[in-house]
Order: structure tokens, then C-alpha cells, then sequence
């Protein structure tokens, strides 16, 4: 049986669906998938959005050809997804990006209740979140807004029952195993538990997103005097 | 010499066919609420269909033009003036340094665009000049006009050039094609299903494609959400994000419809129903909250040809002004 199902949604794009459920890996092979698909310059197709276990494409509706050839581009898509499959996960290329991150404090107020929560010491829980190498599931929500997961289940926490109505921009924010980072000032329901300096998002700057699906995040504890030195510098 | 801003109006802000080609990175895509008239309006002035237009909702601004320029405006009838003199939608016009235009009441539709041969200037970021309104980038500083601005055109027209492109704007008789014309009001909008429609009761499809909704107040750029019967989930097992397109219908508990508009997040993560069909979205972006709507279902192969016929329209309607291109383009100073 195939792996993978492609729906249309709509008149103007299509779902590619990888598996069920929340999965590293299948995650990662959406990404993946939708790299692969990005260079292949699909014709008529604007965009390649991988998800959690998904992969989005948007045709544009204002191009003749790309209506009249969707049976082309079905099985030119299929066959691609079908390569792409072929090859073990471990072959696929990513980035490793660094992520400085000040830890509790005044830039991670839920860090010391989240602790508590898991019968650690921050210092265990700071440990749990930097030590393993996180992937970036997906970028959504805002714009360069990373999901970055899946992480020891001990982050396997509900969101805060009232959201906060101001989360300052780099805040490192967890729920349900996985992190999110806050590109701009924004309301918020996940527990923060540090902030990086990095800017997720610049639109003034030549590649306005720092981070893509598919890449690989390792969170590295700075210090107070450290943020406030490299938010500075960026 | 530039356009400068008398009065903002309500809501004018540009925007283009949308930001494209960066969604995988969280950036909405924005651009025009109504593509179809933005397009007709930038074909009425020999631009290309993704020059930035203003989009300007139910109360128009007050523009002082310091330089002369061809200009036109499609969509909503929001009683356009030129000096106070009553002018017409969906015809070019000339004006000149001291032209004052100005909206006045509402008779028909939500947003208008305003197309100036060459657009305005504008600095693209990830290649689209579509202001994002929450993301504060993109148009003019990423926000809508204040009283005050001013913005340069890309193109200048010499006056003492442009005679042969009045005489044919005075003369022009536009036979618009029927795939072009504004769909009456209450005419219902065409859905085509989703495929996890299954995941609601059986009634919900008939409920969302022959019963009537209303259009909430808190309708915008992001998204109209729609009053009417519960459409009620079989199946509550919760669902992980995924690309989300215009006029995809999505269904949060309540079981009230939204409908996905230009400024949606790329990914959403509440159980869809339906999309609305891409031709009838400038149909729905000219309803104001209060309104009522209708739907009826359409299948895939049909909304394709819809589609085809659309662009055919256009390229029709390229031809037919296309003397008028050729003299505006030989009024370049």
C-alpha cells in the first residue's frame, strides 16, 4: 500500500498526507519532501508548506497551464514523493543551528513552576530541554515562528489555562513536547521558560526567516549578561 | 511630485496577488481581498496584474495627485469623485497635478482598488509589495495610510503627450466579459467539499450548502466567521495544523464557519468542511458583516473550468485595451 495520500483542498491546492499522528520522523520527511518538491520548480505551483505530517501545495489560479496539467502535475508529484520515500531518512541533508537561550529568570517566568510541575530542579529541566537535539517541525503561527519538537515527554504539558495577553519577541515557550519561539511580541498560552537574542524573523533582512522546516536546533544556556551582550549585537 | 494622502480613510492599504513562495517559512500570504477587481483595475491602467493597487474599504481617502497620471478603480461603488465631480468605476481615467479624488457614500460592495499606471514605489520584501497588517511589513511601512503620506509612482505620463490616450479613454466601450461581471447580490457563493468533510455529522454539509449564515462583525482581512446552524463534528479527535488556503472553511468547536480570508496564518489546525471556490472569493470579500450569504455545492472539474474561463476573460479584456497600453506607453516621459 501507498504511504502517502494527495487530496485537493479546494480549487487551488493540494494535501499531500504522510502518516497519522505526531512523529519526528514523518515530520521530518515532510520537509523533506517539500525541499525536494521546492526544487523541482513545480509549474503553476506558489508554494510548498510542510506541516506535521503534511505537505501543502498552492497552485496559482491565475495560470492556464497549471489547471489544464493538474493530471500532470498529480503524477509528477507522486513519482517525486515516491523517490523521495525510497531514500532512508538518514541520507537527507539539514542545517544545525544554534540557539542561545537564557534560561529562567525574568526571561523564563514559568520555568521554576514547570520544574516543580516535574519534581526537578531547574537546572534538570534546562538539562532535559537543551541536551537533545530538537528538530523545527514546522514554521508557523506568525511569520519565521518555529515548532520545534518532540521533546522528552516531561514537556508534555498542557497550555497555560489563561493565555498571556504580552509575550515579549524571543521568548522559548513549551507544551506538548515541543517549543515554540515567539517572533514578535504576541499573546501567547505556552509556558516560557527563557528567551533567545536571535531574531526569528526580519523582514529588513536579505533571508527574513532564520530557521526552515526540517532543520536541526541545538539549545545552548547563556547567561543574563550573555542575552543582553548579543541582543545587542543582532 | 508625488500622490499625497488628504484623508486615510477607513482601511486603505496596498496590496498585490499576495506574498507567495514564503508560506513554508509562516508568512501569510496578504494581497488583495477581491483579486478580481485589483487585476481589472491594474488591466485598465496597462499594468501588470501583480502591480500593488490600494485597497480601500467602505470609507474611501481623500488623494491630492501632484503629478499627472492615469488611474482607475474597480470594485466596490464607494461614489468615487475626481474635484468633487462624480466619476465612474471600471474606466481609466487622466488626471492632473491638483486632482483631488475623493470617496463619498457607500452603494455598493466593501472594497475598492485604485490602480495608477507604473503603481506606486514600494520596496517588495520577500518579493510582494501586500502590506501584512499584523506582521508590520510589506506596502508602506507595514500599516495602513495615515493623513499625511505621500508615495511616489513608478512611471511618469507628460502631459503634452497624452491626447491620444484621452481621445481613446473618452471613446473607450469596454464589453466586459460575463466571467468578469460582479456576481448579483445573494446570489449563493460556490463550495467545493473537503475531503475531511466525513469528520462532521451527516447533516453538516446540507446545513452549510442550503441554509443561510450571517456574516459576524468581527469579520476582517483575516478571516469572515459566519453565524448560522452548528455544524457539529462527528469526530473531536484533535487535528494537527496544516496548510490552509483563501477560502478554506474551517469549523472550531462551536461549530460556527470561518472563512479563511488573505491575511490567514499558512496553517490551521480546526476541522474544514469546504472551500470556497476560488472565483466566487471576490464575491465574498465585497460582503460587509451583518450581511447574509448562501452557498451551493460545486465539484472540482467545474471550478476548474470557471477558473479557465476567468482568465480567458481577462486576456479578452487585455485585447481590447490594448491601444490604449500603446498610447500610454508612448506618454512615458
Amino acid at each position: 500500500m501507498r504511504a502517502w495520500t494527495i487530496e485537493p483542498q479546494g480549487d487551488t491546492s493540494l494535501i499531500i498526507r504522510l502518516g497519522e499522528g505526531l512523529d519526528t520522523d514523518i515530520c521530518r520527511r515532510c520537509a523533506h519532501l517539500a525541499e525536494e518538491l521546492r526544487r523541482a520548480a513545480l509549474s503553476g505551483v506558489t508554494d510548498i508548506v510542510p506541516a506535521f505530517n503534511s505537505v501543502t501545495l498552492h497552485i496559482s489560479p491565475s495560470l492556464d497551464d497549471a489547471l489544464s496539467s493538474r493530471e500532470g502535475l498529480l503524477h509528477d508529484i507522486d513519482e517525486r514523493i515516491a523517490a523521495a520515500l525510497a531514500r532512508p531518512l538518514a541520507e537527507h541533508a539539514y542545517r544545525v543551528i544554534d540557539i542561545p537561550v537564557c534560561y529562567g529568570g525574568e526571561y523564563g517566568p514559568d520555568l521554576a513552576e514547570l520544574a516543580q510541575h516535574c519534581n526537578l530542579d531547574e537546572q534538570a529541566v534546562i538539562a532535559a530541554h537543551s541536551t537533545a537535539a530538537a528538530w523545527v517541525l514546522m514554521l508557523g503561527f506568525a511569520p519565521g515562528a518555529p515548532y520545534v519538537g518532540i521533546h522528552d515527554p516531561l514537556f508534555d504539558l498542557p497550555r497555560r489555562a489563561t493565555p498571556r495577553t504580552h509575550v515579549p519577541r524571543g521568548s522559548v515557550a513549551v507544551a506538548a513536547r515541543q517549543t515554540i519561539i515567539y517572533p514578535q511580541d504576541s499573546p501567547g498560552g505556552w509556558h516560557i521558560i527563557g528567551r533567545t537574542p536571535l531574531r526569528m524573523f526580519d523582514p529588513l533582512r536579505p533571508s527574513p526567516a532564520l530557521l526552515a522546516p526540517g532543520d536541526c536546533l541545538r539549545f545552548v544556556p547563556i547567561s543574563p549578561e550573555a542575552f543582553v551582550r548579543e541582543q545587542a549585537a543582532s | 511630485m508625488s500622490i499625497r494622502v488628504i484623508k486615510p480613510g477607513m482601511l486603505s492599504t496596498f496590496q498585490d496577488l499576495g506574498r507567495t513562495g514564503s508560506q513554508h517559512l509562516g508568512v501569510p500570504v496578504c494581497g488583495a481581498m477581491d483579486s478580481r477587481s485589483h487585476r481589472f483595475a491594474n488591466l485598465l491602467v496597462g499594468n501588470t496584474h501583480d502591480a500593488p493597487t490600494l485597497e480601500i474599504t467602505l470609507m474611501g481617502p481623500t488623494l491630492r495627485f501632484e503629478q499627472t497620471c492615469c488611474v482607475a478603480i474597480c470594485g466596490a461603488d464607494l461614489s468615487p469623485t475626481l474635484n468633487g465631480d462624480p466619476i465612474l468605476n471600471h474606466r481609466p481615467l487622466i488626471a492632473h497635478a491638483g486632482d483631488e479624488l475623493s470617496f463619498g457614500a457607500r452603494r455598493s460592495g466593501m472594497r475598492a482598488y485604485i490602480a495608477w499606471r507604473g503603481g506606486p514605489t514600494l520596496t517588495p520584501v520577500l518579493d510582494s509589495a501586500s502590506t501584512d497588517l499584523r506582521g508590520g511589513f510589506g506596502g508602506l511601512e507595514g500599516r495602513a495610510l495615515r493623513a499625511g503620506d505621500h508615495f511616489e509612482l513608478d512611471t511618469r505620463l507628460d502631459p503634452m503627450r497624452l491626447d491620444k490616450a484621452q481621445k481613446l479613454i473618452q471613446t473607450l466601450r469596454l464589453i466586459l466579459p460575463a466571467a468578469l461581471v460582479p456576481v448579483t447580490p445573494g446570489t449563493p457563493l460556490r463550495l467545493i467539499r473537503h475531503p475531511m468533510a466525513d469528520l462532521f455529522a451527516p447533516d453538516a454539509w446540507e446545513r452549510l450548502s442550503c441554509d443561510t449564515f450571517r456574516i459576524h462583525a468581527a469579520s476582517d482581512r483575516m478571516g469572515y466567521r459566519l453565524v448560522g446552524p452548528e455544524l457539529v463534528l462527528r469526530d473531536r479527535t484533535p487535528l494537527l495544523s496544516e496548510g490552509t488556503s483563501m477560502g478554506t472553511i474551517q469549523v472550531p468547536p462551536d461549530g460556527q464557519p470561518i472563512v479563511l480570508m488573505a491575511d490567514r496564518q499558512t496553517t490551521g489546525g480546526y476541522a474544514k468542511i469546504a472551500s470556497v471556490a476560488c472565483v466566487d472569493l471576490p464575491a465574498i470579500a465585497q460582503h460587509m458583516p451583518g450581511e447574509t450569504i448562501q452557498f451551493k455545492p460545486l465539484d472540482l472539474v467545474q471550478a476548474h473550468a470557471l477558473l479557465t474561463r476567468r482568465e480567458a476573460a481577462f486576456q479578452q479584456l487585455a485585447a481590447q485595451l490594448t491601444p490604449l497600453h500603446r498610447a500610454l506607453d508612448a506618454a512615458r516621459h
